[in-house]
């Protein structure tokens, strides 16, 4: 077998609070290959974003821990790198395209330098060598004018376009590990599309791992080659596209496809929901993660946390339900 | 429209939250201003200089029982003794006062011009760059132009014109002090808020209704603490030396009062005889400034939530 | 609501001709050197108790036109009327007093928090600024809110950087509902949210529309989700309303070219309808520097020498349906 560009085994990470350590992300494991986009999707709060602050060690920057767990990249365990040997991957090897795109952009600068900044810290390119590159990527991810909007300032940009600014500038050394926190949500479909597209041509290029984080079933759907499903920090359904969404197994994941708009409900109508929260980590519910709010749920599941168990060529999932194949026929009833 | 109190509302059956516990079972949350005084409390520079400076001011307070002398008693018989000798732990100067008594007294003053001068400065220049950095456009315009002529005066002449009118006294003298160092402050201030004004917060509280008073001096003050807090800390230093150059003129503190300033320009004469006269009050406002500076820095880290004080890592499960 | 009862009702806000063009700023002496339109002449209407969805390319000036029409950024030209007022010739002092009644979600759920402020003190703001409260009343409407969209009241201390994005959109939210506004602009207010909480507050949305006769402008990239919440839906390109119509009606009958293709871009979690995308052509123009005539035309498929000449109007076609070309799809 292939040895995974980027593996992330059994990571957790705690913060810390007044009432302990919050555990936001329980041992979740990832394997990412070359050429392959992986997905992560769950709920609001459920530990995508800290998982990937995690693997570009940013983590302690927002008082963040890592508490177990490795990070193999190119065989070597980034939890132990320190800051300064980290400093010299992002941005080159490893790219992020965070969340925020507002607060990713320095105020100050334009957003042509800030690109620029990066090219010249990891590619010893000389300024105007750099400020070409920059507005070369500004044109690849569709900014329109991108001599004229390098010398703006972000406040200037609508949100959108700080958003591809920011694509750029995780784009414009090539890495080898792209991770994108929801890259495309403040985009309009069109722009979407076309930053899909490019994500895929520059991943078929460069034979980039991405690493991609998204609230939009459909956009996963589209671009991942494997979907994994996270619930309150940790992993709950893991596998390909096809098994994710064609054959959900998870109760989780079965309620996040049907609270789709359009899925289910009609127009004007209530739109389906999950019952309930997602619990605070500080009380996080005994047993399964999610029987407060499972339909399905179960004594067991009230008192065991269930193990991750495999369906089949790569198909995990973490319920009680998956084990015994008569409960499972008498979900699918339920469905 | 008087509002409608959230209990009778209909927004109050809504609730989606459903899974988490309700107020009532909330663990008990530490409050704010005790939060960031713990975070003071865990950085050791900024104790120390809490320290430090505590001591010195109360030193100053109670100088008139810890002198041993009276600071302007002139005894030529002692002058220039040197270090330890006797009841005069540091020695004499060349008129034979008690070099210590004369820095506790001293201290005093020079607290005192470098506390108020900062304070005043400081207020007034963050209200003016506040302002005018906020408002922009022909306010801005007219402040700013306010700032280059007083940085155009020169000190001294406004000086001497001042103490030619209203003769010399220490409130004058703090005023002056005050109001011709302001307009670092006042530029800094302004463009921390040139660049807040465009943050989507601010329009936040635009939208709100906010009043722009309340959203200069609760929503974006908070924001623009970093270069207030780090003027505040190096205009104390300045104060001091301002006044000790104005002492040195004999505009400023008239004798038989005494400052670090004093001392310090009074010991210059004596540099090649007697140095150790000079680093006395020299090391004073040093180790003043110094403490001033880290306590500064810590309240800084202790008032900006996203600043954690770092912590050895931990690493649990193995 | 049918279409002719609408008809006959009186708008809640309505804008007429606004616009709002950025100075671009060149060289040392910030000479202007020409003019972002960013919003160039919309007129529309929003009726009481209604959702007007605003979709569009990103860029081509939603958030300023939310921010137009709530009055934190004045128009350059054009009228805004919101319950028979123009907001664009209100006294300040008037003006505050009606914030109480127009809010607005913001886009970027970062940056529209202090970060220097706890949560609870950025949720009770609405209360200190237009209610004669004490602390701990305010407090207790805090952790209301908090529960009415989902929040865990125990972190009401945490700043906003403690929170998840989705956690953050849902401040905002808060902030926004708390005085009960009339009118609420809520630009992208979903997008940083998971289908699951997504479909919660929307729900809520709906819920206190019905209950409290709430308007709605909803901005949102997400096509299915406006698609659900609005009853009238407005497309806009390059800073211009390129068609505007019934829900339904727009998504079963677009007539602008560019709708169909916005429609058709929809990300599918069904792979199979992928092949049916219209990619559009070209690159997006820059309204600092629109194309002549229609807008759309280097990148539309049907685009003729007319096009390049002419700006088409907003002309109705249908009972409600409106739309800017000068060949619509049919
Ligand atoms: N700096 C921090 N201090 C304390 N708690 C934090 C911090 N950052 C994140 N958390 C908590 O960790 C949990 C996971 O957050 P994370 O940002 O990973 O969520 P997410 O899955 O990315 O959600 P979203 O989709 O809303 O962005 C949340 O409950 C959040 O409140
Ligand atoms: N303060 C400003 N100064 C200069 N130009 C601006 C300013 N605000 C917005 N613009 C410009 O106006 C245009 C419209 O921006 P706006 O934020 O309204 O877009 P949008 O439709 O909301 O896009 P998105 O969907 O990406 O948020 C953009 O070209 C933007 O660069
Ligand atoms: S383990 Fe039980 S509670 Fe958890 S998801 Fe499965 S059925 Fe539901
Ligand atoms: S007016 Fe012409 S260019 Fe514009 S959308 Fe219609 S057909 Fe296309
Ligand atoms: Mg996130
Ligand atoms: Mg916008």
């Amino acid at each position: 077998m292939k040895v995974p560009l980027l593996e992330i085994r059994d990571l957790s990470v705690g913060f810390q609070a007044e009432q302990g350590i919050l555990k936001a992300v329980d041992r979740v494991s990832l394997k990412m290959e070359e050429g392959k986009t992986f997905c992560l999707v769950g709920e609001s709060g459920s530990g995508k974003s800290v998982t990937s602050l995690s693997v570009m060690r940013l983590i302690d920057y927002d008082g963040g821990d890592i508490l177990s767990g490795e990070i193999f990249f190119h065989g070597e365990d980034l939890v132990r790198k320190s800051q300064e040997e980290m400093i010299k991957l992002r941005g080159y090897k490893l790219a992020m395209i965070f969340q925020e795109p507002m607060s990713a952009l320095n105020p100050v600068f334009t957003v042509g330098d800030q690109i620029a900044e990066a090219v010249m810290l990891h590619q010893n390119k000389g300024k105007k060598e750099a400020c070409q590159d920059a507005i070369e990527m500004l044109r690849l991810v569709g900014i329109p004018a991108p001599e004229v909007r390098a010398r703006q300032y972000p406040h200037e940009l609508s949100g959108g376009m700080c958003q591809r600014v920011v694509i750029a500038m995780a784009l414009v050394c090539k890495p080898e590990v792209l991770i994108a926190d929801e890259p495309t949500t403040a985009l309009d479909v069109t722009v979407q599309a076309q930053i899909l597209d490019l994500l895929r041509q520059l991943k078929a290029e460069l034979n980039m791992a991405i690493l991609l984080i998204t609230h939009d079933m459909g956009v996963a759907a589209e671009v991942a080659d494997q979907i994994t499903v996270m619930y309150a920090g940790v992993m709950v359904e893991e596998g390909t596209v096809e098994q994710v969404f064609s054959h959900p197994y998870h109760p989780y994941t079965l309620g996040l496809l049907k609270s789709i708009p359009g899925y289910e409900s009609k127009r004007g109508m209530d739109l389906y929901a999950i019952p309930g929260n997602i619990p605070s980590l500080a009380q996080l519910p005994q047993g399964c993660r999610f029987h407060p709010r499972c339909v399905l749920a179960q004594e067991k599941c009230r008192l065991e946390e269930p193990v991750p168990h495999d369906l089949g060529s790569g198909h995990m999932v973490k319920c009680w339900l998956s084990e015994s194949a008569e409960m499972s026929e008498s979900t699918a009833e339920k469905r | 429209m008087s509002g409608i109190p959230l209990g009778e509302s209909p927004l109050a059956g809504n609730s989606l939250g459903g899974g988490n516990p309700g107020p009532e079972s909330a663990p008990q949350v530490v409050s704010l201003g005790r939060m960031a005084w713990r975070r003071f409390l865990r950085n050791p520079f900024a104790v120390a200089g809490l320290i430090v400076l505590l001591f010195f001011v109360i030193a100053a307070l109670f100088a008139r029982f810890i002198a041993p002398f009276n600071p302007a008693r002139i005894d030529l018989l002692a002058a220039n003794l040197p270090l330890g000798s006797g009841a005069h732990i540091l020695g004499t100067d060349e008129l034979g006062r008690d070099i210590f008594s004369r820095l506790l007294y001293s201290s005093q003053v020079s607290l005192l011009v470098g506390f108020s001068v900062a304070f005043v400065s400081v207020f007034i220049g963050t209200l003016i760059g506040a302002v005018s950095g906020y408002f922009g456009g022909l306010i801005d315009t007219f402040f700013m132009r306010m700032v280059d002529v007083f940085n155009s005066v020169p000190l001294l002449f406004l000086n001497i014109l001042m103490l030619a009118i209203f003769g010399s006294s220490f409130v004058l003298l703090i005023c002056i002090l005050a109001f011709t160092s302001w307009m670092g402050v006042a530029r800094l201030v302004r463009g921390t808020f040139l660049q807040l004004r465009e943050t989507q917060y601010v329009e936040a509280a635009k939208a709100l209704g906010t009043s722009n008073w309340r959203i200069i001096t609760y929503h974006m003050i908070r924001n623009a603490t970093a270069p207030i807090i780090v003027n505040a800390t190096l205009m104390i230093g300045g104060a001091i030396l301002s006044e000790a150059a104005l002492s040195f003129l004999g505009l400023g503190i008239q004798p038989p009062q005494t400052s670090w300033g004093q001392m310090l320009s009074n010991a210059q004469q004596y540099m090649l005889t007697d140095p150790l006269q000079a680093v006395y009050p020299g090391l004073c406002i040093l180790v003043v400034v110094l403490a001033v500076n880290f306590i500064g820095d810590g309240i800084q880290s202790a008032i900006d939530p996203r600043r954690k004080v770092r912590r050895p890592r931990r690493r649990l499960g193995r | 609501m049918n279409a002719p009862e609408l008809a006959k009702k009186q708008y809640l806000l309505e804008t007429s001709g606004v616009k709002k063009y950025f100075p671009i700023k060149k060289g040392v002496l910030n000479r202007i050197a020409g003019y972002v339109q960013a919003v160039d002449g919309l007129s529309f209407g929003i009726f009481p108790g209604e959702t007007f969805g605003l979709v569009g390319e990103s860029g081509c000036g939603k958030s300023t036109l939310g921010r137009v029409v709530l009055n934190l950024q004045r128009a350059t030209a054009g009228q805004v009327l919101y319950d028979g007022r123009d907001l664009t010739k209100l006294q300040m002092k008037e003006m505050r007093n009606l914030r109480r009644e127009l809010q607005i979600i913001f886009q970027d759920p970062f940056g529209s928090l202090n970060p220097r402020l706890p949560i609870k003190d950025i949720m009770g703001e609405p209360f200190r600024v237009h209610e004669r409260v004490n602390k701990r009343e305010i407090d207790e409407k805090v952790i209301e809110l908090m529960h009415l969209v989902g929040l865990d009241p125990a972190r009401r201390n945490s700043y906003p950087h403690e929170f998840s994005g989705g956690q953050r959109q849902r401040v905002g939210i808060a902030r926004a509902m708390a005085l009960h506004p009339k009118f609420v602009v809520a630009d992208e207010a979903v997008s940083a949210l998971d289908v699951s909480v997504q479909s919660q507050i929307i729900n809520l949305f709906m819920r206190l529309q019905r209950e409290l006769g709430l308007t709605y402008l909803f901005i949102s990239h997400g096509l299915n989700v406006v698609r659900h919440i609005s009853d009238h839906v407005g497309v806009m390109y390059l800073g211009k309303l390129v068609e505007i119509s019934l829900t339904d009606e727009l998504y079963s009958h677009p007539l602008h070219p560019y709708t169909l293709a916005l429609l058709s871009a929809i990300p599918q979690p069904d792979r199979a309808k992928k092949s049916q995308r219209i990619i559009l052509q070209g690159d997006v123009p820059s309204p600092a520097n629109p194309p002549s005539g229609c807008r759309f035309h280097p990148r539309c498929p049907y685009a003729q020498v007319l096009c390049r000449q002419e700006e088409p109007l907003l002309q109705g076609t249908g009972e409600d349906h409106r739309v800017a070309c000068h060949f619509p799809l049919g």
